[in-house]
């Protein structure tokens, strides 16, 4: 009992005394931590991507507390409202430009393209683009291999099983450019996000002749240029038989679009026309009125 | 009978076409010239949209030091400047020429009489094999005058002739070997001349008696040139495979060249070339290219004018097969696939192979199941299948580590391999991302 009781007290002495060094220790140093920090680290990711061009999330923390503005300072992975936030905790003025979003600047599905000849080396776009270019004719669009879904680091790109093509969903899409990077063909562009997510551009890069791009794929950019004069605003440029629009001249118009005579100009999230929605309505009423006969 | 040590494969040989006698096929319609048939800048066109031109007219200069000019192979009138898809699969810029006629450059010696001797110097004798747009002919494309002019303080002690041919199908430098005899020794002779060396090596793999038998009879009178007898094995034919199974030398890891153990390496193809350029000033305008494949009804060796599309190839060798599944410029171990028959022939054009849909398509992929044939295969004693895995990974520091940029991409590691692993697709993707960072790295110093 004697030994049970003198362990017990040895013990517990020792452990006292352990504690108070270290509560001295703890208190006698103690590195000041701004609160801040901490804070602003529970709104990051904590992928430690590295897209800020920093050593991880907690480097990005301590350097928008520490630093005076928040210039140079972006999560490529967090939204609009996110980066406020961290700015509104580290107390500075924050001005992000126009939110972005990737865009796939290829309709080149397997309806509009017809495969030639078939592909069967290594799934890799880049090894595609570099052996012989893939199974279509057209020398420019999307490889169809999936190299800007790989390195899609948020899950915001899918391929499309029936079209072969890539497709970005733009509530993921934090616009970091990593598919612009990966693709070897370059169909991909940051383009600006705008209201109701809506978004106008030309979807293909083919740069050969005409005839030789509309061989190749039936919503091929011709560089007809009819486009270009189409638009009020200067914001269409033709070079390389190609149409681009530029986004930040571009007023949503849609002339363009009705102009286009390859249907190569996408126009997303818009509410459908009032003409085209009287055509949907005379298609709808068709069968009513063929039904009604019958009823009757 | 020696060969290379280490590696190495042994594909079916297929020559079908060994003892078919060269014949001349008729001058093509319209003929195109890619501008990039070589390794190194691309020529740079020096005839406009209706010039008219003849047989040996230059139509493009050198872009570069490490480049070549082009010259028509036939007669007739510039049609246009264009792009055109060639055997790399890419669209590169061409010279149309729609043929009129039949005119030749009244320069060029074209009767059969064989020159032998020229009173040309080394310099003078660079400058007509510059001229006259020799590239290497055995698929490399690299140009002739530079491969002859080693930086100074190398000596070169050997010459090498590249008659090995280990490719399988491909006939045409065996057939050259046997019909151009007289030519091939006095071109080596030139060669021998201009690098001021006394001893050559003609290379030919056992497989060709009637070559090693010919060539020896012609050779036992001249002194300098030997023939050596190879061991059949795939690839024999690379330059660094062949210095060893020659001389015993290794070559060092890139960016170290052939010349650094003392060897320099000529294709036949090039060397009979050197020959017609230099003693019969007749620029590079044409060559054989073998038409073959197990479904053709006539496969052949043809002499064939440079910028004819693939198209009149097959026909004269009875027609595109209906099951064609794969056209391949080359043979079936390193040549391309072309995408259609349009593709015109370049000057490293050996052979037009036209592969079974059954044989062509490749089977399905499995797991690498760590059995080691890749490295047991590799030539280059490489880790294939690490050099895949770090390329799938985009890992380009191990692939750089792993020495990648030493593979010559001879495709033995994918052929041997029992999963089908697509070894030399990643390799050679790998091999041009660090190929592509070494360079941003030199630049920079």
């Amino acid at each position: 009992m004697l030994v049970i009781l003198t362990a017990v007290l040895a013990l517990g002495v020792t452990a006292l005394v352990l504690s108070l060094v270290l509560y001295f220790v703890k208190s006698r140093f103690k590195v000041e931590e701004d609160p801040r920090i901490g804070q602003i680290l529970e709104l990051l990711p904590s992928a430690n991507c590295g897209g800020c061009g920093l050593p991880g999330c907690a480097a990005f923390a301590e350097a928008c507390v520490k630093s005076d503005t928040m210039e140079g300072l972006k999560c490529s992975a967090c939204r609009r409202d996110v980066m406020n936030r961290i700015a509104a905790i580290a107390g500075h003025e924050i001005e992000l430009g126009v939110e972005k979003v990737a865009v796939v600047r290829c309709n080149g599905s397997c309806q509009n393209r017809p495969t030639l000849r078939s592909y069967d080396g290594a799934q890799r776009c880049a090894i595609a683009a570099m052996m012989n270019g893939g199974d279509t004719g057209c020398f420019y669009g999307c490889l169809g291999c999936g190299d800007c879904v790989s390195v899609c680091k948020f899950g915001a790109i899918k391929m499309d099983p029936e079209t072969g093509l890539p497709v970005v969903d733009a509530d993921k899409c934090t616009s970091c450019g990593n598919c612009v990077k990966a693709c070897p063909r370059g169909i991909i562009e940051i383009r600006n996000r705008n209201k109701m997510d809506r978004r106008i551009y030309v979807s293909c890069v083919n740069k050969d002749k005409g005839p030789v791009a509309r061989k190749a794929c039936d919503v091929a950019c011709i560089g007809c240029g009819k486009c270009v004069k189409a638009c009020q605003f200067d914001a269409i440029t033709l070079a390389d038989n190609v149409a681009y629009i530029d986004f930040n001249k571009c007023r949503l118009c849609r002339k363009c679009v009705d102009e286009c005579p390859q249907h190569s100009i996408v126009a997303l999230n818009f509410p459908p026309r009032p003409s085209q929605v009287a055509e949907t309505v005379e298609v709808d009423a068709q069968p009513v009125t063929e039904q009604t006969p019958v009823s009757e | 009978m020696n060969t290379f040590k280490i590696g190495g494969v042994h594909p079916e040989p297929c020559k079908l076409t060994a003892d078919r006698k060269t014949e001349i096929l008729p001058v093509p319609k319209q003929a195109v010239f890619p501008l990039s048939q070589h390794i190194g800048a691309p020529a740079v066109p020096c005839v406009q949209k209706g010039d008219q031109v003849l047989v040996g007219t230059r139509i493009a200069e050198p872009g570069g030091y490490m480049s070549a000019s082009i010259h028509s192979s036939v007669s007739g009138k510039v049609a246009k400047i264009d792009t055109v898809v060639d055997a790399s699969g890419q669209r590169k810029p061409a010279i149309f020429i729609d043929v009129e006629g039949d005119e030749w450059e009244p320069s060029i010696d074209r009767s059969d009489k064989l020159v032998l001797q020229s009173t040309k110097s080394r310099e003078e004798i660079i400058e007509c094999i510059k001229n006259a747009g020799i590239v290497g002919m055995g698929g490399a494309c690299f140009p002739t005058h530079v491969k002859l002019c080693p930086p100074k303080d190398f000596s070169i002690d050997t010459l090498i002739i590249n008659a090995v041919e280990c490719e399988p199908y491909l006939t045409a430098d065996h057939r050259l070997l046997l019909e151009q005899a007289d030519q091939i020794i006095i071109g080596i002779k030139v060669i021998l001349k201009v690098l001021g060396v006394d001893r050559a090596v003609i290379g030919i793999e056992e497989n060709k008696p009637d070559a090693i038998a010919l060539m020896r009879s012609k050779t036992s009178m001249v002194s300098g040139i030997e023939v050596m007898p190879l061991k059949m094995k795939y690839p024999q034919g690379s330059e660094k495979q062949l210095i060893e199974a020659v001389t015993g030398r290794q070559v060092p890891p890139p960016p170290a060249l052939p010349a650094s153990v003392g060897c320099v390496v000529q294709n036949v193809g090039t060397v009979f070339a050197i020959y017609e350029a230099v003693m019969k000033n007749k620029p590079l305008i044409d060559r054989i290219v073998t038409v073959t494949g197990k479904g053709l009804s006539n496969p052949c060796n043809l002499k064939v004018r440079m910028g004819t599309p693939v198209s009149d190839l097959i026909e004269y060798a009875g027609g595109m097969p209906e099951d064609t599944g794969k056209l391949i410029s080359g043979g079936p171990m390193m040549g391309r696939p072309l995408l259609d028959d349009t593709a015109p022939v370049c000057k490293g054009t050996s052979g037009v192979l036209l592969l079974p849909e059954a044989e062509a398509a490749r089977k399905e992929e499995r797991n690498c199941i760590r059995c080691a044939k890749c490295v047991q295969a590799c030539p280059m004693g490489l880790e294939p299948y690490l050099l895949a895995t770090a390329s799938e990974q985009s890992d380009w520091e191990c692939a750089e580590e792993n020495w990648i940029m030493s593979c010559i991409e001879c495709g033995c590691c994918q052929s041997t391999c029992p999963s089908r692993r697509p070894l030399l697709d990643w390799v050679r993707l790998a091999k041009n991302r660090v190929g592509g960072i070494i360079r941003a790295r030199n630049a920079k110093n």
